[in-house]
């Protein structure tokens, strides 16, 4: 097949060669310009990773390019010296905890949401999905102060399960927006003739709703890992000892110099999982971006 | 994505058959409940509780609520104490500015990644930071903010640029050895005057080993010639001591120092650099008086980098390090948008010979406002709210400069002050700000309806 397809295409290439040449030559300050921005966005991210690879002794002198002239310096001794932190791993176990609790609730209880709003007739419906539209922008501060006060009183404070089930209320609001939209545009007679075929609401949810809306469900499922495991402020106030990896850096902060050796290795590995995360599902992550900013 | 309006009811609620009815209510209503009840009870507690509380415990004193009524105390204490007024101000530099360039960055990568091969790489790298915390990002540009220029990338690069400009000098650190050496306009002078024929010795210290230029060999007192001024620029010291003042065996010339010469109304009537032993010497120099000294620029202090972490800066090094990771955001949705563009109307304003930049901004620009609105709006909201950036990337010293009112209402309720009345009315000042948004969200979907 390709084969074929190149046999076909060359011809007329090999004419508009010259032109071709002319083209690449005058696109070439935009591809070095894009070049260069491409390669000073990701400065950052490759300074704090070759940071991680330095002993302290070596960063008091030279920051982390020194990497480049004397290779051998680079050490996996920190994150060696991480891996046995037992605070750390506690912390890394704590932010998986919240972020697959999170994921999972939002997504099951989201999409029941998103399938009612969409596809079971109720009175009140459209009213009650306007709530949740204008839930969408509330910020999270208004609930910090109540459900400080709430969380003491109920035992959820300091609990992993205590801060998922913050973030999954406040990640409701777009997880319904986004999948009640999806399922809406869900073809309408697979769904009547399920119905007219006798099956319960429970199994046409299960059984088409779920496998139909994977694309919206799984950019969702994403977005809101992504979201649970960067998260900083919930856990800040919720949590006491038991703190995901954020938190846990940011106890080390007040030493910023002494503790580069932590801190540093420590803040990669937090967000090496969210990267991989990232490019794995990269297509998915961006649909679910693109679905709930242009809508 | 979707075609809009709720198009769906259940044909078999609109036409039941007889006799079914009770039942179909109850399972009906009883699905509603089973699907909608989770969700009306987590956005209950979660949401509309708190939400109320918040606003209604804004008028009240910091610990005790009920019966602590302060009326808009609170909100007043916002707008004159000077740690709130900081962050108020702040957050109006943060709206004003990352909003409108995390936008035009966006539209512009947007724009020029339709013209290359290899975009999707381009764009995976610029929307990287997305995926990443904004904690970690806070540490990340901390290490490159680093006031030190030998540990701060942006200072090392800001270095390299001010060193080419003008060099550093070859003696930062020395003074003078003796009194006779006075310190004049960043550099030295000799008070002693001197005639033709005269000998200058310019005597210095607090020059460590280590910064002695490279080269330098044992200072020698220069014969005096008739018609000139020679002179000594050394380092006046020995293990040991020496005597300050005297040229002794053991202590090196500087080389390569610009030593001038002044006539007596101080004016530079020439200069000369001194050799390896630290010699220089003036030719013919017509009768009069003169003093010899040595200008600032040898004095001049080495770039010590600008503190981007420091009070004044820090504002500007948190916006460039929040644009760094919001314009992929912006970028992958402006894309999508000009993806989804007519190509015609592209072609047509081009066939009918407008240049690039005609068509970008009369027909590209337009088209793509909607989507332009929502980026804006989006980062509008972001920014009102943010937070953990400026926990981790402002330094304890810098956090009063950098304040943002999310950051003042969790230091004024969580750490410290612990005080709910203040910290709950810096929220209702924030859910206040979004109502605007709140309103657009609402009725566009009720035309949508």
């Amino acid at each position: 097949m390709t084969a074929a397809a190149e046999t076909v295409r060359l011809p007329p290439a090999r004419e508009s060669l010259g032109t071709r040449i002319v083209r690449a030559l005058t696109r070439g300050p935009l591809n070095v310009l894009l070049a260069v921005i491409g390669l000073l966005w990701l400065v950052p991210t490759i300074g704090l990773f070759l940071t991680s690879l330095l002993p302290v002794s070596a960063l008091g002198a030279s920051g982390w390019w020194q990497i480049f002239a004397h290779p051998s310096r680079a050490t996996w001794s920190n994150y060696d010296a991480l891996f046995h932190n037992a605070g750390m791993l506690t912390a890394l176990k704590t932010t998986a905890y919240i972020a697959v609790g999170n994921t999972l609730l939002v997504v099951i209880i989201g999409a029941m949401a998103g399938y009612a709003f969409a596809w079971l007739d109720f009175p009140g419906r459209d009213w009650i999905f306007v709530i949740v539209i204008a839930l969408l922008v509330v910020p999270i501060q208004m609930a910090l102060i109540p459900m400080f006060r709430f969380y003491d009183t109920v035992g959820l404070f300091d609990t992993w399960y205590g801060i998922a089930l913050f973030h999954t209320a406040f990640g409701l609001p777009f997880a319904i927006f986004l999948l009640r939209n999806f399922f809406v545009g869900l073809p309408k007679d697979i769904l009547e003739s399920a119905r007219i075929d006798g099956a319960s609401e429970i199994r046409i949810f299960v059984r088409l709703i779920l496998p139909l809306g994977l694309p919206a469900i799984a950019a969702l499922a994403i977005f809101q890992f992504l979201w649970t495991w960067n998260d900083l402020l919930v856990a800040l106030t919720f949590g006491q000892n038991t703190t995901p990896i954020t938190v846990w850096i940011s106890e080390q902060l007040r030493e910023f110099a002494t503790s580069i050796d932590i801190i540093a290795p420590a803040s990669f590995i937090s967000l090496v999982i969210p990267l991989a995360v990232f490019f794995a599902f990269q297509r998915y992550f961006v649909q679910g971006l693109l679905a709930g900013s242009v809508k | 994505m979707s075609s809009g309006g709720i198009t769906a009811e259940p044909p078999l609620a609109a036409a039941p058959p007889p006799g079914a009815e009770p039942r179909r209510f109850i399972s009906r209503y009883g699905m509603v409940a089973v699907f909608l009840g989770p969700t009306i009870v987590m956005l209950g507690i979660w949401m509309v509780y708190p939400a109320v509380y918040t606003i209604v415990r804004s008028f009240f004193g910091p610990t005790g609520f009920l019966g602590s009524w302060v009326g808009v105390d609170n909100y007043r204490t916002l707008f004159t104490s000077s740690y709130f007024t900081t962050a108020i101000k702040n957050n109006a530099i943060w709206v004003a500015v990352v909003p409108a360039f995390v936008t035009a960055i966006g539209l512009l990568f947007a724009v020029l990644t339709e013209r290359i091969r290899w975009s999707v790489a381009f764009k995976t790298v610029i929307f990287l930071p997305m995926a990443i915390s904004a904690f970690a990002t806070g540490v990340t540009w901390r290490i490159l903010y680093d006031q030190d220029p030998n540990l701060g990338a942006i200072n090392a690069l800001a270095r390299s640029a001010k060193d080419a400009v003008t060099p550093p000098g070859v003696l930062p650190t020395a003074s003078p050895s003796t009194p006779s050496l006075q310190p004049h306009n960043g550099g030295i002078l000799l008070k002693t005057p001197l005639h033709p024929g005269g000998v200058a010795l310019l005597g210095l210290t607090g020059i460590a080993p280590p910064d002695m230029p490279s080269g330098a060999k044992q200072a020698v007192k220069p014969t005096s010639k008739p018609g000139d001024i020679g002179g000594v620029v050394w380092r006046d010291f020995k293990p040991g001591g020496g005597k300050p003042g005297v040229v002794e065996q053991g202590e090196l010339g500087i080389p390569d120092v610009t030593v001038e010469l002044r006539n007596a109304s101080g004016k530079v009537v020439q200069s000369s650099k001194s050799t390896a032993d630290g010699t220089f010497d003036f030719t013919n120099v017509p009768a009069g008086t003169y003093n010899a000294g040595v200008g600032a620029s040898t004095f001049a202090k080495p770039f010590g980098g600008y503190s981007w972490l420091g009070p004044s800066l820090i504002t500007p090094s948190l916006l460039i390090a929040y644009i760094w990771i919001w314009a992929g955001f912006s970028m992958v949705v402006i894309a999508a948008g000009l993806s989804a563009m007519p190509r015609e109307v592209l072609e047509a304003a081009r066939t009918d010979g407008a240049s690039e930049w005609q068509v970008f901004r009369r027909v590209t620009v337009p088209l793509l406002a909607p989507v332009l609105s929502v980026v804006f709006i989006t980062m509008v909201i972001n920014v009102l709210k943010v937070f953990d950036i400026v926990f981790a990337l402002a330094p304890e010293s810098s956090q009063s400069s950098a304040n943002v009112l999310a950051f003042a209402m969790w230091q004024t309720a969580f750490s410290g002050a612990g005080n709910f009345g203040i910290g709950s009315a810096i929220a209702a000042l924030l859910f206040l700000l979004v109502v605007p948004v709140l309103v657009l969200n609402v009725r566009r979907f009720k035309r949508e309806v």
